[in-house]
Parts: C-alpha cells; sequence; structure tokens
C-alpha cells in the first residue's frame, strides 16, 4: 500500500502544481479587472498546440519558450480589444464574453488542427525514467513539471512582493485611481498582467500537453477544475490558491488510489441492502468511482460554511 | 447556393420533379435513388471517427454498386451523413429529418446509448406509422442488450457485442499459459461495465489458475492522468490488462502503462485507428492487442487488397477503419436483392438469416433470433512487422494473430422479439 | 395594439403555425421552439430580472424532465396512470422541489459566489447523473413511451402535431404566468434587488428571500420545460442536465436581450432554428454558433430586442429617414465581409474538396483561391472601417435623450 501512497503524493504534488499554474492566472487576472476568465484553460490548451506546431519546425526548446509568449500576446490582444470594449456593459457581460471565447476557441482549434489528439511527445532529452520504486518507474519529464512549477511560484511571489512592477501592480490592484494619478498607465499595466497571466496558462499547456494529452477538450476537462480551485482558495489569493491547488490534487491521486468504498462503511456499521434498493447505486459506490465529484463537493462545503475561501480577501 | 438546399426547397423540388416525370414516363420514378440517413457525429469530439465512417461508406457504395450500375435495376446508392453530435435529442431530431425526405434505412454506431433511443424511437415510429416504416442497421454499438432485453425486429447490428468479443478475449488470453493475474480497468458505463462483467464470469472459467486480480471503473473522459491507475495496477502483482477503453481514455492508459515502464501485454476492443495507433507507436509494439471482426495484415483476398488500395487513393489521410460497414452495405444490398424491393419490412425479412460472403472471403450469418451478426473474430497485435497497410502513416498497423471461426462465437440470447403483422 | 390582443394574437399564431409547415420535421423543430422558448424565458426570470448569471439552470430542466420521463415509463409499465396533458405538471414540481433543495443553498449570496456556486452544482449533478444509474438512467437515460397513457378525447399522442398543441397550451400558460410575475410585487422587488441590493435591504426586504423566490419560480418553469422535451423526445438523457445545455440557454437569452420579456422568445426561435437548419449545410455550425455568441456580447449587448427597441424608439421620433443613407453604405462591405469569411472557415473546413459557390470553384490547395478570399475581406473590412463611424454618430444623434439603458 505504501508504494501506491508515495506514487499517489507524487502525482498528486505534479498535478497539484500544474492546476496551480493555472489558478494563479485566473487568480491575478481576478484581482486586477474582477472578472473571473472563464477562457483561461482554452489559453492553456492553446498553449499546448502552438507549442506542438512550433516544435515541428524549430524543436521542443524554442517551443518551449516561444509558445507561451504567443500565448501571452494572444491573451492581451483579447484584454484589450474584448475585455475593455466590454467592460462598460458591467461585470456580466465580461464574465459571459470570456465564456463565449472559451467556446469559440475550442471551435477555431478543431478547424485548424483536426479533432483528433495530436502526436506532441514528451522531448528525447527527458523522456526517460528518473528512479523506480517497487516496480514503477516515475518518468523524469514528471520531475521537470514538478521543478518547473515550483520555479515559477517562486518566481511569481518574488517579482510581486520584490520587484518595483510588482508593487505598481500590487497598488493598482488595490488603489488603481492614485496609481493612475502618480502617472501609471493603469490600463496597459491590466492589459500586461493579463498577459502574464494568459501566458502562465501556456506555459502550463506546453508541459502538460505531452502528459495529459494535445486535445479539443483538454480545456474542458480542467476548466471548471481550476474555478473550483480559485474559489475555495478565495478569490484574490494567490497563497490561497497555492495550497487549494495541492489540496485538490492530493485529494483526488490518494482517492483513486484507495479502494475504500461505501460497502466497508456498511460493513462497518453493520448495515446491508438488498440489490434491487433503489438507492443501490450510493451502496455501491467506491472512493475511486466519486474522486472526480471531490472537487465539487469541497467547492459547494466551502461557499456554504466559509465563502470567503481559505485565503480569500475578496468577495465580489 | 454553395451547400445543400434547405429541406424544404428540397421538397419542392423533389416533388414537382417527381410529379414531372410521373406524367412522362413511369419508368423514370425506378430510377430515384435509394437514401440512406448515416446518423453519427460529423462534429465534436468524435467526428473522426464517425467522419471516417461516413466516407468508407460512401466509398463502398460508389466502389461496389453505383459505378455498376446500381441495385434494384439501375437504382443509385446515396449516403446522406446526418450529424448528431454524438447525443441522443441531435439523433431524435436527425431521424425526423430523415423520416420526412423520405429515407427508409438508418446506419448508427458510434455510440450504444444513440443505438438504444434510436431502436426505441424507431420502433415507435414504425408502429404509429407502418406506410413510412424505417429499418436501423446498427454497425458499432456493443451493449449487448441492444440484442438482449431491448431487442427490436427493426434494428440489425453487424458488429460482435461486447460479450462475444470478450469470450474470444478470453480464450486468447487463457491460451497463454505466462498470464495468471488479470487487471480489468474499464469507463464507468454501460459498455465499460459490461466489459467488466463479462471478464469477471468467462476469465476464471478458463483456467483453473486465471484469476481476476482487480475490475477497475473510472469516470468516462474525465480522467487526464492514470499514473495512480497504473499504481494499483503494478499493485496487484498483474500480468495482463484487459480494458474496453476507447478514445482518449485508450490513449492515456495506453500511454501511462508506456511510461510507467511496464512490460504487460494490454488486451483491448479499440486500440487503433483514427490517431491512436500512431500515438501507441513505439511504445506499444507487440504488447497491445485487439479484438475486432476485420482481419488485418496480412490480408486474406485480393478483393480486400483493391479496396483498402482504391480507398486510400481516394483519401490518402484515411484508413479503412471500419470495414464492417462495406459488410452492412453488402448484406443490406443483397436482402434488397433477394426481396426485389426496397421496402423495410420485406428488406428485413429477406435480412433475417442471410449469408454474405465478405471481400475477405469470410462467411458471416444474420442470426434471425434477435438480428445479431455472427462472424469469425479474430485477435490482432500492434506492430510493426510483417505490415502492408500501416495506419495513420505510422508506419504501424495490426497483424492478426488469433482467429475464432464463427461456430464458436455463438452466445445464446434473451431476445423476445415483438414480430410485425405481415 | 394592447398586451391582450397581443396574447391574443400569438394564440392565434400558435395555432396556425403547424398547417403552415406541416411536415414531420418542421412540426418538430416547432416543438423544439415552444420548449427553448419556455426553458429561456424560465432563465431569464434569474438573469435579466434577478441579476443572478447562473451556468447551472439545467440542472432545474433536467430534472423535471427525470421526473416525467419516470412517470411516463411507469405509465407504460401500468404501475401508474397518469394522463400525458398532466406530465408537465409532475415536471414542474420536480423542478420547484430541486430548486427549493438547492436553492436553499445557492441563493445565500448573490452576484460572482452565485455563479460558482451554480457552476459547481451543475458540474455536480451532471456527473453524479452517471453514477447514480437507478434514477438517471445511466449513459442511455430513460425513455418512456408517451401513448402509453389514457388518451383524452380520442387522442393518443401518436402525432406530432398532437404533441405540438400539447406543448402550445402549456408554454403559453407558462409564458403568462412569467409574464405576470413580473408585474406582482415579488417580480418587482426581484428587479429591485437585481440593481441595488443594499438599498432594497434597507427598505426592509430580505435580498437572500427574493433572489429564493426568483428561484423558485425559474425552477419550476424550467422543470416544466424539461418535462415537455421528455415528452417531444420520449427519452432524457444526462446531456439534458449539463452544462453544455445551460450555455445554450444562456446563449439564447444574450443573443435575444435580457432587458425585455420578448427577448429570451426571440432568442431561442432565433437560436433553435439555426441549430436545426445550420447542421444540415455546414460541418461548421457550433463555431458560427460561437462568434455569434461572441458578436452578440461585444456589439449587441442589449440583444436583439434591445435593438428593435431603439429601432422602434428611433421610428417614433421620425428619425429612421436619415438612417438610410449610411445604412446602405455599410450593408454591401458587411456582407461582403461576412461571406467572404464564411467561405474562408467553409474551405479551411474541407480539407481537400472543392467548394462550388455561384459559378465559381474553390480549392483548398488552389492559392488563388485563399489570395482571392482574403483580399475581399480585407477590401470589405477597409470599406467598412470607413463608413462605420458615419452610421455611428447618425444613429447616436436618432437616438439621443431617447435610449432606455438597460443594464443586464
Amino acid at each position: 500500500m505504501t508504494d501506491a501512497l508515495l506514487f499517489a503524493t507524487l502525482n498528486g504534488l505534479v498535478t497539484g502544481l500544474l492546476l496551480f499554474m493555472l489558478a494563479s492566472g485566473v487568480t491575478l487576472i481576478f484581482s486586477m479587472m474582477g472578472v473571473l476568465n472563464f477562457a483561461h484553460a482554452s489559453f492553456y490548451m492553446l498553449g499546448a498546440y502552438f507549442a506542438f506546431s512550433l516544435s515541428q519546425p524549430l524543436g521542443f526548446w524554442p517551443a518551449l519558450l516561444l509558445a507561451p509568449l504567443l500565448t501571452g500576446v494572444l491573451g492581451a490582444l483579447v484584454e484589450r480589444h474584448g475585455l475593455r470594449h466590454v467592460h462598460r456593459h458591467g461585470p456580466v457581460a465580461e464574465l459571459v464574453l470570456t465564456f463565449g471565447l472559451a467556446f469559440l476557441i475550442e471551435e477555431l482549434v478543431q478547424l485548424f488542427w483536426g479533432r483528433a489528439t495530436q502526436d506532441f511527445r514528451v522531448p528525447a532529452l527527458l523522456d526517460f525514467p528518473l528512479f523506480t520504486l517497487f516496480g514503477q518507474d516515475f518518468p523524469a519529464w514528471r520531475a521537470f513539471m514538478l521543478l518547473l512549477s515550483l520555479g515559477i511560484f517562486a518566481l511569481l511571489y518574488a517579482g510581486l512582493t520584490r520587484t518595483r512592477y510588482g508593487l505598481i501592480l500590487r497598488a493598482a490592484i488595490t488603489h488603481p485611481q492614485t496609481v493612475a494619478n502618480l502617472g501609471h498607465n493603469v490600463p496597459r499595466i491590466f492589459m500586461l498582467a493579463f498577459g502574464v497571466g494568459t501566458g502562465l496558462a501556456g506555459l502550463a499547456g506546453v508541459i502538460a500537453g505531452p502528459v495529459l494529452g494535445t486535445w479539443p477538450g483538454m480545456a474542458a476537462s480542467l476548466g471548471s477544475l481550476v474555478f473550483v480551485i480559485v474559489v475555495i482558495g478565495g478569490l484574490g489569493s494567490l497563497t490561497g490558491a497555492f495550497v487549494a491547488a495541492l489540496l485538490i490534487g492530493l485529494l483526488q491521486s490518494w482517492a483513486i488510489a484507495s479502494s475504500v468504498g461505501m460497502a466497508d462503511v456498511l460493513a462497518l456499521l453493520g448495515l446491508s441492502f438488498p440489490p434491487d434498493h433503489p438507492l443501490r447505486d450510493l451502496w455501491r459506490l467506491t472512493l475511486p468511482q466519486v474522486a472526480p465529484l471531490l472537487p465539487y463537493l469541497l467547492l459547494v462545503l466551502m461557499l456554504l460554511l466559509r465563502p470567503a475561501g481559505l485565503a480569500g480577501n475578496r468577495e465580489n | 447556393m454553395f451547400c445543400t438546399p434547405p429541406a424544404a426547397l428540397r421538397r419542392i423540388v423533389l416533388a414537382a420533379g417527381l410529379g414531372l416525370s410521373a406524367l412522362f414516363s413511369p419508368l423514370t420514378l425506378a430510377q430515384e435513388p435509394i437514401r440512406i440517413a448515416f446518423i453519427d457525429p460529423q462534429s465534436g469530439s468524435f467526428a473522426a471517427t464517425g467522419n471516417s465512417a461516413y466516407r468508407v461508406l460512401s466509398f463502398a457504395a460508389e466502389h461496389f454498386y453505383n459505378s455498376k450500375g446500381g441495385v434494384l435495376g439501375g437504382r443509385r446508392l446515396e449516403v446522406v451523413a446526418l450529424d448528431n453530435k454524438a447525443a441522443v435529442a441531435d439523433s431524435q431530431l436527425q431521424l425526423r429529418r430523415a423520416i420526412s425526405e423520405g429515407m427508409q434505412f438508418v446506419f448508427s454506431g458510434q455510440s450504444s446509448a444513440v443505438a438504444s433511443a434510436l431502436s426505441t424511437g424507431i420502433e415507435r415510429h414504425n408502429e404509429r406509422n407502418p406506410d413510412a416504416r424505417v429499418l436501423l442497421l446498427n454497425y458499432a454499438a456493443v451493449d449487448p442488450v441492444l440484442t438482449e432485453d431491448a431487442c427490436s425486429f427493426w434494428h440489425f447490428r453487424f458488429d460482435a457485442h461486447a460479450d462475444m468479443k470478450m469470450a474470444v478475449m478470453a480464450d486468447h488470453i487463457a491460451a497463454n499459459p505466462a498470464i495468471t493475474r488479470v487487471y480489468v480497468i474499464g469507463q464507468d458505463y454501460s459498455f465499460g461495465q459490461a466489459v467488466g462483467a463479462a471478464a469477471a464470469r468467462l476469465l476464471p472459467a478458463r483456467r483453473a489458475d486465471l484469476q481476476l486480480v482487480g475490475n477497475e471503473l473510472h469516470p468516462i473522459g474525465q480522467v487526464k492522468d492514470f499514473t495512480p491507475y497504473i499504481s494499483k495496477i503494478v499493485a496487484s502483482g498483474a500480468n495482463a490488462v484487459v480494458t474496453g477503453n476507447w478514445g482518449a481514455d485508450m490513449v492515456a492508459l495506453a500511454r501511462g502503462i508506456a511510461d510507467a515502464g511496464l512490460d504487460l501485454p494490454v488486451y483491448t476492443f479499440y486500440a487503433a485507428y483514427d490517431g491512436i495507433t500512431r500515438t501507441l507507436g513505439e511504445a506499444g509494439r507487440n504488447r497491445i492487442h485487439m479484438v475486432h471482426n476485420d482481419h488485418a495484415n496480412p490480408f486474406p483476398s485480393d478483393e480486400r487488397r483493391d479496396f483498402t488500395l482504391a480507398f486510400e487513393a481516394a483519401h490518402p489521410e484515411l484508413n479503412v477503419t471500419q470495414p464492417r460497414l462495406v459488410n452492412t452495405l453488402m448484406m443490406l444490398v443483397q436482402a434488397m436483392e433477394a426481396a426485389g424491393s426496397s421496402d423495410p419490412l420485406q428488406v428485413a425479412l429477406a435480412l433475417e438469416d442471410s449469408r454474405l460472403t465478405t471481400m475477405t472471403g469470410e462467411q458471416v450469418w444474420m442470426r434471425p433470433q434477435d438480428h445479431q451478426l455472427f462472424a469469425p473474430l479474430h485477435v490482432s497485435v500492434h506492430t510493426d512487422e510483417g505490415i502492408e497497410f500501416d495506419l495513420d502513416r505510422s508506419g504501424f498497423g495490426l497483424r492478426t494473430v488469433h482467429t475464432t471461426p464463427l461456430e464458436e462465437t455463438l452466445t445464446p440470447s434473451s431476445c423476445q422479439m415483438q414480430r410485425p403483422a405481415p | 395594439m394592447d398586451s391582450r390582443q397581443a396574447w391574443a394574437a400569438v394564440a392565434v399564431l400558435l395555432g396556425v403555425l403547424p398547417l403552415v409547415f406541416d411536415s414531420v420535421l418542421s412540426v418538430g423543430i416547432l416543438n423544439q421552439m415552444l420548449i427553448a422558448v419556455l426553458f429561456a424565458l424560465s432563465y431569464n426570470t434569474l438573469l435579466g430580472q434577478g441579476g443572478l448569471l447562473s451556468f447551472g439552470h439545467a440542472v432545474y430542466f433536467g430534472l423535471g424532465g427525470y421526473v416525467a420521463a419516470h412517470a411516463m415509463r411507469l405509465t407504460e409499465l401500468g404501475s401508474l396512470n397518469l394522463p400525458l396533458v398532466l406530465l408537465p405538471l409532475a415536471g414542474a414540481a420536480g423542478g420547484l422541489f430541486a430548486a427549493l433543495l438547492l436553492g436553499s443553498v445557492s441563493t445565500r449570496r448573490g452576484g460572482t459566489a452565485f455563479t460558482m456556486i451554480s457552476l459547481g452544482l451543475g458540474e455536480l449533478l451532471a456527473a453524479a447523473a452517471l453514477i447514480l444509474v437507478a434514477f438517471f438512467g445511466g449513459e442511455a437515460g430513460i425513455s418512456g413511451d408517451r401513448t402509453a397513457g389514457p388518451a383524452l378525447l380520442g387522442v393518443s399522442f401518436a402525432r406530432e402535431t398532437e404533441v405540438y398543441y400539447h406543448a402550445a397550451v402549456w408554454v403559453f400558460l407558462g409564458a403568462l404566468c412569467l409574464a405576470a410575475f413580473r408585474q406582482t410585487p415579488a417580480g418587482q422587488l426581484a428587479m429591485a434587488v437585481r440593481d441595488n441590493p443594499l438599498r432594497a435591504q434597507c427598505l426592509g426586504y430580505s435580498a437572500a428571500r427574493v433572489r429564493l423566490l426568483c428561484f423558485l419560480v425559474a425552477g419550476t418553469f424550467a422543470g416544466l420545460a424539461g418535462a415537455l422535451f421528455a415528452i417531444h423526445n420520449e427519452i432524457i438523457t444526462s446531456q439534458a442536465l449539463g452544462t453544455a445545455n445551460a450555455g445554450q440557454v444562456l446563449l439564447m437569452c444574450f443573443l435575444g436581450g435580457t432587458g425585455y420579456f420578448l427577448g429570451p422568445v426571440l432568442g431561442a426561435v432565433l437560436l433553435t432554428l439555426c441549430t436545426a437548419l445550420l447542421s444540415g449545410w455546414t460541418t461548421l455550425a457550433t463555431l458560427y454558433l460561437g462568434l455569434l455568441f461572441v458578436g452578440c456580447v461585444m456589439f449587441l449587448p442589449d440583444g436583439l430586442s434591445g435593438l428593435v427597441v431603439q429601432l422602434h424608439v428611433r421610428w417614433r421620433r421620425g428619425s429612421l429617414r436619415p438612417l438610410v443613407p449610411p445604412l446602405a453604405r455599410c450593408a454591401l462591405p458587411t456582407a461582403a465581409l461576412l461571406l467572404s469569411g464564411v467561405l474562408l472557415l467553409e474551405l479551411a473546413a474541407r480539407e481537400g474538396a472543392a467548394l462550388h459557390v455561384a459559378g465559381l470553384t474553390l480549392q483548398a490547395g488552389n492559392a488563388w483561391s485563399w489570395l482571392g478570399l482574403a483580399v475581399a475581406a480585407l477590401i470589405a473590412a477597409w470599406l467598412l472601417r470607413r463608413e462605420l463611424p458615419a452610421l455611428q454618430a447618425v444613429w447616436q444623434q436618432a437616438g439621443a435623450a431617447g435610449d432606455r439603458q438597460v443594464r443586464p
């Protein structure tokens, strides 16, 4: 059991950090503009597709650098020409625009790259098992994902707290008027922040694409999970998003690794039900089966008990 | 207009055309094409399989019949693709469209849920409208219930169902003495559950030392990273994996097994075609097996070879992914010629108990009791050795390693079919 | 024409439509439109009237449908003998029950929190639908024969037109109720809480209670629409309560306009027509819908009904005439831009097959096709860019001080 648990923990960490890369972008954008970017996972998908197409002529490593840049630029353009235009119609219109964009991007990806899964592979340099434990390999690529995610978090944290630009950014979040009066171009700051956020999503896509599959449904599969994380962590809090992302990643991984089910609970309580009982599906449930539901359950619980999230500092 | 005219306009034109031709010559009515509705996804996540299936069927209609003068005295076969986006509600809409345009034959198969809904819908429609009946030809939906408890006179299935395929797979596994512990993993819905149940029933019964060490169900289309499941497979000490997974789930599972460095044979139902073969590539060589009704490399007949060459010449980016579609079409035409008409009731009566020699040279039989087709089933392996026709232009393809003859694939059925009054 | 005459005219129109469009397919599409109209109207009660953006409204639609489907199946098996005309009530009850259960937790807070919780609940239920097979029937859903129940006045609902008239009566009644709800004090309060929750609370009303009431009304009528859906298709699957369905109804309301009662009706009718017809012409139907969605949010935030009202205002003031010349100058470049855009997309989707239009043959491999279309698009865009400011200026002038600013 310990070997399964160890691998589950490692993989949970990798997944959690990947989710954090996406959630951090959403949190940043939300702090700036008060709008939840529904299209964030779509930029994640675009990052993977751009990297796939760029890696054919240029190789993987240049693509790793260029694809997030491309996605960031695209994001900045979306902010400049889309969101800013719609801003005057209220927050609902902004939210619905990002929702529509998510839908549109998925369709455009299917048009330009087709509907099948793309053959985006891990670069040969890192395509080897890092170590073998209890008969199972741990690929080096996942270790790379882990290190890169941690590095990005450290960079982001340092950038926001130690650099002058980060200072201006944090000030613009809480006191946009004052910062504008001080002579800074606040709309341009917001646009750049949006670009950085979507660029991060693109980077997440580049490193996750070879592992989680580069296909048109990849945005939808992670999109709602990212929002769950952002809300559980507390809207607007980067540390909260970090903790929530790790929590969700680990929880899902452990849930799948276990073999506990309702049958065990019932046996413990000494209850049993006939096989054709109307609630028979509930009695046959196992934890691995409900693992994908756990984040949403947590979301509902969190919104009931502690609406501000784990470390929230902004509710609306 | 650069696209097909709207239904209303087409009906008016058709009506006018029919009226005029009726005035001038009774023979012209016989030239009216036989239109086949192909209700499967042409857009959305499953579009690749639906699209390639449509192309194979259209090409077969052209290659075998239309280019040689048509059927039933000169009538062309026209296959009309009606996109259902793999959704039940859209399938109902497309069925209504097909009916209102006078189509009498419906092909469908990419989803058991859709096939089930269409079967029930068509049965009800035929009961309420005996003058506008429709026949359903299910070429790929393999939930056993469609020819068992939910069987219908108007539904014919042209692919072996999950229990039949599992039986062949069990035979093949049992024949390999190195395999003693089997782990079953599948998608948590009717088909995946059917595979799991069949495996649990059939595998331990084949050999005393063959045991099932895991029967896992995962949510369909939701799991992106199979590593936690792989850990469980390793922990169970399994030396073979059985799965009914398809699409992205199949790719992710195979990748996970390769990444973890497990050298286990994997027995599948759908681990090939439409990009999957290319993705499996080197990592799956000689390890990934598939149970299906197509005789893969080496092709046993020139007719099959010619058809494949002709199709790949016309569609360089596609492969002949579902040759059972050709069998379905051939049996339909054979029944129409035998009945001498395209009336669905007559065709259905002729289709029951009919036999066909396929272009691969195999004999297949449509059992009248439950309208289930029986054919030889094959186990193929994913490899690049001895492959004349590869898939996805990857150099890799399927090579047949085991064949179970038709007689040994017969299974009993619980079908109590309600037959219509003649 | 006062409102009573308008409702009477609608009733007459509903009665006459299936006599004009009488093929099985057309009546089927009309049925779909009716269901969509009721669903969209119920959604607008939340969005337009209550100011609550929900991404999980399809749950109540789906649950109402499941209750009705189970009732149909039980009638078919003989353990229940419910006449078909009462099934929508069962669906409405199902929707109400679900709204009570889930609404009590959803509506505690408004704004983004409400949206997020609706998203979470929607995803939760859509995923649970595949696990709890006893109630939801798994992937195959629940199916039932609508003709199995006792016949009413000899009508067994085997024919599509009979189902249509049945649905038309229910949708008409539902729309009447929802329109009436807008005029009640509770309905007006919902709008007040939408505009300024703090002020409403200072006046002594509990914002959470008002939101809950709004939510219950919306859920009930969504359940009713779901039951009509189950009756029409004789089957319901978990796709009915999924996020795709929730997104569709959002698009309908936005397209039609959330500020007016008829907005969702317009949006529902147009969208149903588009999806039903487009999928027969092109494989890019969903792409065009996505473009329409984004275009609508960006350029028509008040929707088509908002546009119609603005035109009406200008007509009343007699200031429509000066609009015509700049409109004419913009019309041709717009049409050319749209046409070349559509042709470019269709060409990209063809993968080698030829595209025949107006005697020309365009091929994906032929560079001239791409170049020609791109040049045409660019010229059209440049012309439009030149003419648009003039149109905008005249538009503003024509409606100055006459536009009602309606915020969704």
